[in-house]
């Protein structure tokens, strides 16, 4: 499909005998929220890493913004304009909120040990700058009051919305979201399902692992469906929920 | 500006120790706190490396032996090569730390926690070995008669009497460019970088960070102080011996940065000023590499923020 931000084709990855992606192929357009849902094992987690470039794929291919991203390491991935959260957060504990933020914006800013041993005179003007956009990113999240906090002292729910800012502050093309509402309890969860809503409105291109329906239903444009690593659906919200197939599989099965 | 008050105090605290000493005629002290301050070079290096990126290192001491034989080499045996300039020793052996380092990091930081510690004990042993075996580092006897250096405007590095408050001087100034260094490093986007690789290495590889050449050009980075460190005490004090590369040395150096308080350069300045000196003077006696074992292992259980953290934990109970 032309106009697609990410194409993911004929992907295959095994761990030792098993075939955790198996023949997965789709596409996403720009501008949309799109979910990727599945009972519990079925290759979300992983398709995610593969994207994010965790690790490489066995076989298949993966293409970006018109790059091949297949077989680059995380960091380039991220370079590339990908960006991404953990499905446990794993934030920086030990730095504030607002340095945990900073360092979302690494690829962003360009100084290096050079410069980083001689002092502010060489970094002070970049500093400045990548601090005044990390600052309206907690702004834009309503949690600019968290800055000075010890990222590793703050409830679960905030380190959620803490490591979406920090993904955020990369200012991705295409933003990776590893169950965001997992964890949360049902305010939480309509809180983050606002906060993705308002990424997308800003032109943020979201694809979202997810096992809470609600949010699933509620956000996502367009929803993909894996059991056992293979794809067993792909479409709106609403044709998925009318399709028996993954309603036997996933939520037949799942009570979910 | 608030974090550079640790750099001009430590500017300060030195003047203020000479004018003191001076005053009191105890000028003889500026030897030891010379050396100390050399050895604490190395101690600043290694907090940079484990107190902010993470990574473990024993064998700090092959890093201090490399810089100090190579220029100990350079200004004897080799001294006719270098004749033109003689100061050219002190680069060399700075370099040679660096590649030395460079090589050894490439495969070494893939390793993790546990792994990487032993990997670096064992490079401390090569390193070590090497010295007492090869007959132009002198094996056991080590190098001795290395002559001073003369630098720029009349600066003598070199362990004279008459030499020894310009040499306090030398000394201090480096490791106060090396706390000013230090802290620059850390208030810019490399020391977030690092302290994120610290905090956890996926997360910094997803936002962008290319952590192995971070966590190599870090191990660089605090080889290179400990180079520094090596090359200049080798002048002053005109010789160097085997014991350089010991691992007790590397276990030294770790319990000092575990002591300071591990991310804290000022902390490890401190407190490495403190005991080297002590050590130094000999108030340890024949306990010397006990005491400093013991440190370490004190540290560890009772005070894994370091002394400062276990004053201020004092203070607030």
């Amino acid at each position: 499909m032309t106009g697609a931000l990410l194409e993911v084709r004929d992907l295959h990855h095994w761990f030792g005998g098993l075939h955790v992606i198996d023949d997965v192929s789709f596409t996403c357009r720009p501008g949309i929220v799109k979910g990727i849902i599945g009972p519990n094992g079925a290759g979300k987690t992983t398709l995610f890493n593969l994207v994010a470039g965790s690790f490489p794929p066995v076989s298949g291919r993966i293409s970006f913004d018109g790059r091949v991203l297949t077989g680059l390491p995380p960091h380039l991935v991220a370079a590339c304009g990908i960006s991404r959260t953990f499905q446990a957060t794993r934030l920086f504990p030990r730095m504030t909120v607002l340095e945990n933020v900073m360092v979302g914006m690494h690829a962003r800013a360009r100084h290096g040990f050079l410069a980083g041993l001689a002092g502010p005179l060489f970094t002070r003007s970049e500093e400045a700058r990548v601090r005044e956009a990390c600052t309206r990113v907690l702004d834009h999240l309503g949690i600019a009051q968290l800055a000075g906090r010890g990222a590793g002292d703050l409830p679960f729910g905030r380190q959620r919305v803490v490591e979406l800012a920090r993904a955020l502050a990369a200012q991705p093309k295409l933003l990776l979201l590893d169950e965001p509402a997992c964890g949360l309890n049902p305010r939480e969860t309509e809180e983050m399902s606002a906060l993705i809503d308002s990424i997308r409105a800003r032109g943020t291109t979201v694809l979202v692992v997810e096992h809470d329906m609600s949010l699933v239903m509620g956000i996502c444009d367009e929803v993909l469906v894996l059991s056992y690593g293979r794809m067993i659906a792909e479409g709106t919200p609403r044709e998925i929920q009318g399709n028996a197939e993954v309603v036997s599989v996933y939520l037949g099965a799942d009570d979910a | 500006m608030r974090r550079y008050a640790p750099v001009v105090l430590l500017a300060a605290a030195v003047i203020a120790a000479q004018l003191i000493l001076s005053f009191l005629k105890l000028e003889f002290l500026l030897t030891q706190l010379t050396m100390s301050a050399y050895y604490t070079l190395v101690a600043l290096g290694l907090c940079l490396l484990m107190g902010y990126a993470g990574q473990v290192s024993l064998g700090h001491a092959g890093f201090f032996a490399i810089g100090g034989y190579t220029t100990a080499v350079l200004s004897t045996a080799g001294a006719a090569a270098l004749s033109f300039a003689p100061w050219l020793s002190l680069p060399a052996a700075v370099a040679a730390t660096a590649v030395v380092a460079l090589v050894i990091g490439v495969p070494v930081l893939r390793l993790r926690g546990h792994y990487l510690a032993m990997a670096t004990l064992a490079f401390g042993f090569i390193v070590s070995r090497v010295i007492l075996a090869t007959a132009v580092f002198g094996q056991a006897d080590g190098i001795s008669d290395v002559p001073g250096i003369r630098l720029f405007a009349g600066l003598v590095l070199s362990g004279k009497r008459t030499l020894r408050v310009q040499n306090y001087y030398i000394a201090w100034a480096l490791v106060t460019l090396g706390l000013l260094f230090a802290v620059n490093l850390i208030g810019s986007r490399v020391g977030r970088a690092l302290r994120a690789i610290h905090g956890n290495e996926e997360a910094a590889a997803a936002m962008g960070i290319d952590v192995g050449r971070f966590k190599l050009a870090v191990f660089v980075l605090s080889a290179v102080y400990a180079g520094v460190g090596g090359a200049c005490l080798v002048h002053f004090n005109a010789g160097i011996g085997p014991g350089e590369a010991g691992v007790m040395k590397s276990v030294r150096y770790l319990a000092l940065v575990a002591a300071g308080g591990m991310g804290s350069p000022w902390g490890t300045v401190a407190v490495s000023a403190g005991l080297t000196f002590l050590s130094l003077r000999g108030a340890f006696g024949l306990y010397d590499d006990a005491v400093f074992g013991a440190l370490l292992v004190g540290i560890m259980l009772f005070a894994p923020e370091g002394l400062f953290g276990l004053v201020a934990r004092g203070r607030r109970t």
